[in-house]
């Protein structure tokens, strides 16, 4: 073998090395200050876990101390779930669990294993069609910096699912678990009534 | 002080029966940490202000939720969200009260996965303690909302005993009021406790709010058949609509008989470290008609023998127009 493909062999390397350095680097902020080194106790939660997200089993690695928002953003690259407070204040994080509105960054994802979730991503039709509140939001211009919107959305179609035809007030006390730092609540409520005469 | 980097480890447990949770308990004792809903745990784990060694899960053991009628009154397991008792049919229709408190909690995505059991069971709010200091409640030998310059507007207006941190509990004034059971199990058997005896001030124990001890799961809560279909009010005063703690909140129940206030439960909440019943305010109003006279009576009353902090002077017009309300309106 001449030297010179010696070197480039060992270039290759190189790159692979630092690339995998890189990857390393990504999965130690996933797991960041955990250090997951030691064994987990007998009898304690399996890592790899099944979740049923928007109609499909995806199997993922799943720390015990790990709240659904981050296994949805960093392990299945779901994103369109907003961590905003990351302590069930502002609602950004919401998705449906079996239909109901849940923070996921308040909840273990060991917790859902064998329940339905629907994230912002499981919202639209499989085909691309925006659901009647997306389209009513859209409509209305009720977002402005658009973040706590995927958390709008996820409120306003467990309450359309559940009530059809609701009040003002009572969209707004669906809603109510949702932050808008922008402060386009009403743009949000005239968008929710807008989608259930929509859907009438 | 939000982060967004992961909770600390622990180990997570889900047992599936209540042996298997007691074995947990017990080979963990002070290090293990019982999981109802998680709306109050893990926002202390992601403090790294408690760091459990194990977490147990009790919502996959089978008979802990659920609202059951039973001989006299109604069973409601520990692990009942409070959606399924605000929306509750039976629960609205005789118990109202509850109903009502329980609806007024947070917001809607944690009434849908917390719990009545922790709602009753959560710690503190006071924001020195929750945020790690070596304050009394923490083990240590002071107090920081209790100063001259300590932001106290939220704490307590009686039975300070070092800590000066109130009961945040939207229910637990319900369940005092409705003169509820709480059914507390560990691995040697059963016992059941007086809601109003249930929950405990500094001067008792100054790092626990309830009579539970490490081991013991509370694990339903019995209503009686007594204020069936009282009279009731609730009314929660806190800065936001949603979401927050309340300053002040009142739950009574009242049985009339004609114009006369037969007998009644006053209970205020956020006022100390326990819900606190207002006797003095129960016996002026037993057995008087519901007139001007009365309700001013029953308000003139119900701050009594308040002690203020610096910054939660208006607690005591709060707690007395409370207490109008709910007198006058109920």
């Amino acid at each position: 073998m001449r030297p010179h493909n010696q070197s480039r062999r060992s270039f290759i390397k190189g790159i692979i090395a630092s690339g995998a350095v890189v990857s390393t680097g990504g999965l130690m902020f996933v797991s960041g200050c955990s250090e997951n080194t030691t064994m987990p106790a007998a009898g304690s939660v399996e890592r790899l876990i099944s979740l049923n997200i928007n109609g499909t089993i995806r199997r993922v690695d799943v720390l015990p101390n790990e709240t659904l928002s981050m296994t949805l953003r960093n392990k299945l690259g779901l994103t369109g779930t907003k961590i905003g407070c990351d302590r069930g204040e502002c609602g950004a994080c919401s998705v449906l669990i079996d239909g109901v509105p849940n923070n996921s960054c308040s909840m273990l994802s060991h917790r859902v294993t064998g329940k339905d979730i629907t994230t912002i991503e499981g919202i639209a039709s499989p085909a691309g069609n925006l659901h009647p509140v997306q389209q009513a939001m859209i409509e209305e211009l009720a977002p402005q910096c658009g973040f706590c919107t995927p958390g709008q959305v996820i409120s306003s179609v467990a309450l359309l699912n559940n009530n059809p035809n609701p009040t003002r007030e009572e969209a707004r006390q669906a809603l109510a678990g949702n932050l808008c730092r922008c402060g386009a609540y009403d743009h949000y409520l005239n968008a929710v009534l807008r989608a259930a005469e929509e859907i009438a | 002080m939000s982060t967004k980097d992961m909770m600390p480890n622990f180990d997570l447990f889900q047992p599936s029966d209540m042996e298997n949770a007691f074995d947990l308990l017990e080979q963990y004792g002070a290090d293990a940490w019982p999981l109802a809903g998680g709306q109050d745990s893990l926002d202390w784990f992601k403090d790294r202000i408690k760091r459990p060694v194990a977490v147990i899960d009790l919502a996959g053991i089978p008979g802990m939720s659920g609202i059951n009628e039973i001989a006299d009154g109604i069973e409601i397991g520990a692990l009942t969200t409070l959606t399924e008792i605000a929306e509750s049919p039976l629960i609205q229709d005789s118990y109202g009260l509850l109903a009502e408190a329980a609806s007024r909690v947070a917001s809607p995505q944690i009434r849908n996965i917390g719990t009545l059991g922790g709602n009753v069971c959560q710690d503190v709010r006071c924001w020195y303690y929750r945020s790690g200091l070596d304050c009394y409640r923490a083990g240590g030998n002071t107090c920081y909302a209790d100063t001259p310059e300590g932001l106290n507007r939220e704490h307590c207006l009686f039975e300070a005993d070092r800590c000066v941190a109130v009961t945040p509990s939207d229910t637990a004034p319900a369940l005092v009021a409705l003169a509820a059971t709480m059914v507390i199990q560990n691995s040697a058997g059963s016992r059941e406790v007086a809601a109003e005896d249930f929950f405990i001030g500094p001067d008792v124990d100054i790092e626990r709010v309830t009579v539970l001890e490490p081991g013991d799961i509370l694990t339903s809560i019995k209503i009686p058949s007594t204020w069936a279909g009282a009279s009731y009010y609730f009314e929660k005063v806190a800065d936001r609509e949603t979401w927050d703690f309340a300053l002040v909140n009142v739950a009574a129940v009242l049985r009339f008989s004609g114009e006369t206030i037969e007998d009644l439960r006053v209970v205020c909440g956020g006022v100390q470290c326990t819900p606190r019943r207002l006797n003095g305010v129960e016996d002026i109003v037993r057995g008087s008609t519901r007139d001007e006279e009365t309700i001013n009576l029953a308000a003139g009353a119900a701050a009594r023998g308040a002690t203020t902090l610096n910054y939660n002077q208006f607690k005591i017009p709060l707690m007395e127009n409370l207490v109008k309300r709910a007198i006058r309106d109920s």
